[in-house]
């Protein structure tokens, strides 16, 4: 659906963000800020919050593996009337998203990783890798219902 | 968020231990270890350990900390004790629908409930 005439433009957060709470806590405030702006509702403000915590652990816990825990990722953010768009960009080597085994099959239930991708789904309207596989780009949707 | 100090408000009622989360967002990996920590040393600190997890504070948590409920899981079916969780948000509870480990966990809407379904 098109912007209306009336809707603010959208807003654009870009940031590195190293694997420390305050500096995560303090870009994520900003963005539920923009989505307060732009009247999103609880559970939407819930799924995108989740959505970047599980892109960042993603990027911090797989992508960053092997570098300084000071590496920072590169966020950046967009919220718009119909929209947020989330991308994470790490500086590891890559991952390959179809590896990832089913986490709601029933042998996989008691294993306690790999929900992150899953949820990120879930939760999304659209989620893209770039061909390197340390980009990741999520689309989040507003429900037609807000 | 500093990740020193409990992260757990535990109290006992008769022989079941009832954990309550100290932080709304169970997000920061260190307090999930902290949290995951401090749980195990209650399950392993006798047999057949009867616990009761209360989320009523909690607004927000990762897979990571989905992670550690399925580990403490494991633990308490190891020990041959009982998990109950309870009085968790609308919002939280579609994560554990989507995640489908609401088939895993025994999962009631209150705390009085929850203490109702411990067998014996």
């Amino acid at each position: 659906m098109p912007d209306q005439p009336s809707s603010p433009p959208a807003e654009r957060l870009v940031a590195r963000v190293a694997n420390d709470r305050d500096e995560i806590n303090a870009v994520e405030g900003r963005l539920l800020e923009a989505l307060d702006r732009f009247q999103y509702s609880k559970a939407s403000r819930f799924a995108v919050r989740l959505a970047v915590e599980e892109a960042l652990t993603n990027a911090f816990r797989h992508g960053h593996r092997a570098l300084p825990k000071a590496t920072p990722v590169l966020l950046d953010l967009t919220v718009g009337r119909e929209e947020v768009r989330i991308a994470v960009e790490d500086q590891g080597p890559g991952f390959d998203p179809g590896g990832v085994p089913d986490p709601t099959l029933d042998e996989n239930l008691d294993k306690p990783a790999g929900r992150g991708l899953m949820l990120m789904r879930a939760y999304m309207a659209r989620i893209e890798y770039n061909p390197k596989g340390n980009r990741v780009t999520l689309t989040y949707r507003r429900p037609e219902s807000q | 968020m500093a990740s020193s100090g409990t992260r757990l408000r535990v109290k006992r009622d008769n022989d079941v231990t009832v954990v309550e989360f100290v932080d709304r967002n169970i997000l920061d990996e260190a307090n999930i270890q902290a949290i995951h920590d401090e749980i195990a040393a209650i399950i392993e600190a006798g047999p057949k350990p009867r616990l009761l997890i209360s989320f009523s504070n909690v607004d927000h948590l990762s897979s990571a900390a989905l992670g550690t409920l399925i580990s403490i899981n494991n633990r308490v079916k190891a020990q041959e004790g009982q998990l109950r969780l309870a009085n968790i948000d609308p919002q939280i509870m579609e994560v554990f629908m989507i995640t489908r480990l609401n088939r895993i966990f025994s999962i009631h809407e209150g705390v009085a409930d929850a203490m109702g379904s411990f067998e014996k």
